[in-house]
């Protein structure tokens, strides 16, 4: 066993774990920095839960070890974190409160201390007049929030969100978004996975992707992007000459616009071929690649196809 | 209305091939062979139990001719009126015959219920009021019978206040009673046990608690609950029982004494009533963890109770054999072992064995639980299609 650099909140190397002989994770190397935002982005069922879980402690991997915040038996740092399952859940007859207080008790928080946080952080997050109700008089976004409340009302040095968008309007991705920020400002670890990329591409610092249970990209997000070649969107007024040398020789026109990827040599030599070739600029746009284009580069088409329609499909339960 | 009907029929037709073809149907179709083989078994032991407990063995102490004579009369008789209709004779050799040596020969053999002395002209029967008064009409006959004469004899009836074999027969009824106790009070608790988890599956809480606790300490945490709910309950039932028999002048001290006297018999009660239910709650728990709904519950309900009543059988039917094979099986069998024990207690007064079997049960007990989480972490907290996908016997066995 290799002993864990304390510089890292999360450390997994090379964890197998197989259901009815079949992988569900395969050999993933993962390292989180601590205080850093790190995203874990793939379609459902490619084995980010599974991984969490084995993360956490809630399973142990069939091969390869794990640590968390140091502790190679994650269960004993579990005071010092909060975590989010993707399916969430109360107790129903509980006061909303109360329930923040057994989250915070299961992980060592003195019930009384817990009560009085609950019922702070309700105010402080608009829900003042739910506090004293049960969980099945709540709605489904308040529940969910004080779940959320429940998760980090013990002050963990590492929060683990599985899916934590999934099921929320866009009021309250926002409003996540936002708390997630805090707690990463506060200096806290943040880990979430999601089938979105937009949520990760606008939170995290570094992001792994994972597909069929194995990790083909782990890095920042810039990193991510700049796999691929920039792409140049351009609309000419000629369509032939001179300046066609510039661009790739099977690039077909639509109409009078073109769409390729930006040459090795960069976007001076072109700009100048188009202008000295003649081409008749009439507009030109150079794109830096998106996370999703980067993903579809890396987990390939099938995969990222699978993940837009996990997406959509949550889309459609949110309005529902 | 007929809208009605073909909604109803919707809701049938999927309901029924859903159980149809659940591997649970399985126990539901085996469902009525448990109430027999319980009947059968409850009735076959009850009479067995009872033969044992009143198979009466009279002490002879008459003149050697007239004993023979007695035994001879008996071994006719009872080919024509069976056997078992008749006390078994025991020839009390060399015996003095005096009533003081009767009453010391009767409270230290315990397998004697009452001598006959004197003639059998002139016969004496000396025992418990109760055995002499049921049995000195077929002793009557055998005299009768073995003069050969019309004339009926009377029988010199002496009562002493407890036999060695009547003290038996109480503390087999305190055994009885004790066992019956503890069953009653498992059985509800542990049946409640099943559907423990259950709660928070459907919530979604499982995955909160075995991320903050080890699994061991929610088990754990569920099965004391509903042990100090038990508790309270036996509590508060046993202060009402035992005001309403104060306040209607009940005499405690008619009641037969356990072996091990009633004070050490009550504490024993209660930790072999703790014994029980945590080896059985920690058994059900384990089961009902695998259950993910409240027809899976109910599906497994039955099983386990008759389950429950074959592990009782076991302990009841090994009243009557102390020592024997059958009785140190049902100690020694982790989940009959609580109510073999309170048995022992009752019927034995030594008192080391209890520690043991204490620690025995607790140790089988932790092993349960031990178990339980393994095949709970193993087969339950599973994420994805692989773990829908389950029955509830796929999830017990783990295939």
């Amino acid at each position: 066993m290799h002993a864990p650099d304390p510089e890292f909140a999360i450390e997994a190397r090379n964890i197998v774990k197989r259901f009815d002989g079949e992988a569900a994770v395969d050999g993933i190397d993962l390292t989180i920095r601590k205080g850093s935002i790190f995203g874990i982005l793939g379609p459902n069922g490619a084995g980010k839960t599974t991984t969490l879980r084995m993360l956490l402690g809630i399973i142990d991997p069939d091969e390869g070890e794990r640590f968390l915040l140091g502790s190679p038996d994650p269960i004993s740092k579990a005071h010092q974190v909060g975590y989010l399952p993707e399916e969430r859940g109360l107790y129903q007859s509980m006061k909303a409160y109360d329930a923040i207080a057994f989250m915070g008790a299961l992980r060592g928080l003195p019930l009384a201390e817990g009560r009085k946080r609950g019922r702070a952080m309700m105010e402080d997050h608009g829900l003042g007049d739910a506090v004293d109700k049960q969980i099945r008089q709540l709605s489904k976004g308040m529940a969910q929030t004080v779940q959320l409340l429940g998760t980090l009302v013990h002050d963990p040095d590492l929060i683990i969100l599985d899916e934590p968008f999934s099921g929320l309007d866009a009021l309250n991705q926002g409003k996540l978004e936002r708390l997630i920020r805090a707690q990463a400002d506060r200096g806290v670890t943040v880990i979430f996975s999601t089938h979105v990329i937009a949520h990760a591409e606008r939170l995290c610092e570094e992001i792994a992707i994972i597909a069929e249970g194995k990790i083909p990209f782990k890095g920042k997000v810039s990193t991510a992007r700049d796999r691929l070649r920039p792409q140049v969107h351009l609309e000419t007024r000629n369509l032939d000459g001179p300046w066609r040398t510039a661009i790739p020789a099977d690039c077909k026109p639509l109409g009078h616009h073109w769409h390729f990827t930006l040459p090795e040599s960069g976007v001076e030599p072109l700009l100048h071929a188009l202008v000295e070739g003649g081409a008749g600029i009439e507009s030109l746009s150079i794109e830096r690649p998106g996370l999703h284009d980067a993903f579809v580069e890396i987990a390939g088409e099938a995969v990222a196809r699978k993940m837009d329609a996990d997406s959509a499909a949550n889309d459609m339960d949110e309005a529902a | 209305m007929i809208e009605t009907i073909r909604a109803a029929f919707v809701i049938a037709r999927r309901d029924f091939t859903a159980i149809i073809f659940s591997k649970s149907f399985f126990f539901f179709l085996l469902g009525p062979l448990f109430p027999i083989g319980i009947a059968v078994a409850a009735g076959g032991l009850g009479s067995q139990v009872s033969q044992d407990i009143d198979n009466p063995v009279i002490g002879v102490a008459l003149s050697p001719a007239e004993t023979e004579a007695l035994l001879a009369t008996r071994t006719r008789l009872s080919r024509s009126l069976g056997s078992r209709s008749l006390p078994e004779l025991v020839i009390l050799k060399d015996f003095p015959g005096q009533q003081a040596d009767i009453i010391a020969k009767l409270d230290r053999e315990k397998s004697l219920t009452a001598i006959l002395s004197g003639t059998l002209a002139a016969p004496v029967l000396t025992g418990s009021e109760r055995d002499v008064k049921r049995w000195q009409g077929k002793i009557a006959l055998l005299a009768e019978t073995a003069l050969a004469q019309p004339a009926a004899v009377e029988i010199e009836t002496r009562f002493v206040e407890q036999t060695g074999s009547s003290s038996e027969r109480n503390q087999l009824l305190t055994a009885q009673a004790g066992q019956a106790i503890l069953i009653l009070l498992t059985m509800i608790l542990a049946g409640m046990v099943l559907s423990n988890l259950v709660e928070e599956k459907t919530n979604k809480i499982i995955e909160i608690l075995a991320a903050a606790i080890p699994m061991d300490a929610i088990f754990l945490g569920k099965l004391f609950a509903m042990l100090g709910m038990a508790l309270v309950g036996i509590a508060v039932w046993s202060t009402l029982g035992l005001s309403v028999s104060l306040l209607l002048g009940v005499h405690w001290n008619a009641l037969p004494v356990p072996a091990v006297g009633w004070p050490l018999f009550i504490t024993l009660m209660i930790f072999y009533f703790s014994m029980a239910y945590l080896l059985l709650g920690s058994l059900f728990l384990g089961i009902g963890a695998m259950a993910t709904t409240v027809r899976e519950v109910q599906t497994l309900s039955m099983p386990v109770t008759m389950g429950q009543l074959l592990v009782f059988f076991l302990a009841y039917s090994s009243i009557t054999k102390l020592g024997e094979p059958v009785e140190w099986f049902a100690v020694l069998f982790p989940f009959s072992s609580p109510f073999a024990m309170i048995a022992r207690a009752a019927q034995m007064d030594n008192i080391w064995q209890h520690g043991l079997a204490l620690i025995w049960q607790a140790v089988f007990t932790i092993i349960i639980i031990r178990f339980s989480v393994m095949l709970f972490r193993r087969n339950v907290m599973k994420s994805g299609q692989a773990a829908r996908k389950k029955s509830l016997l796929a999830r017990v066995t783990g295939k």
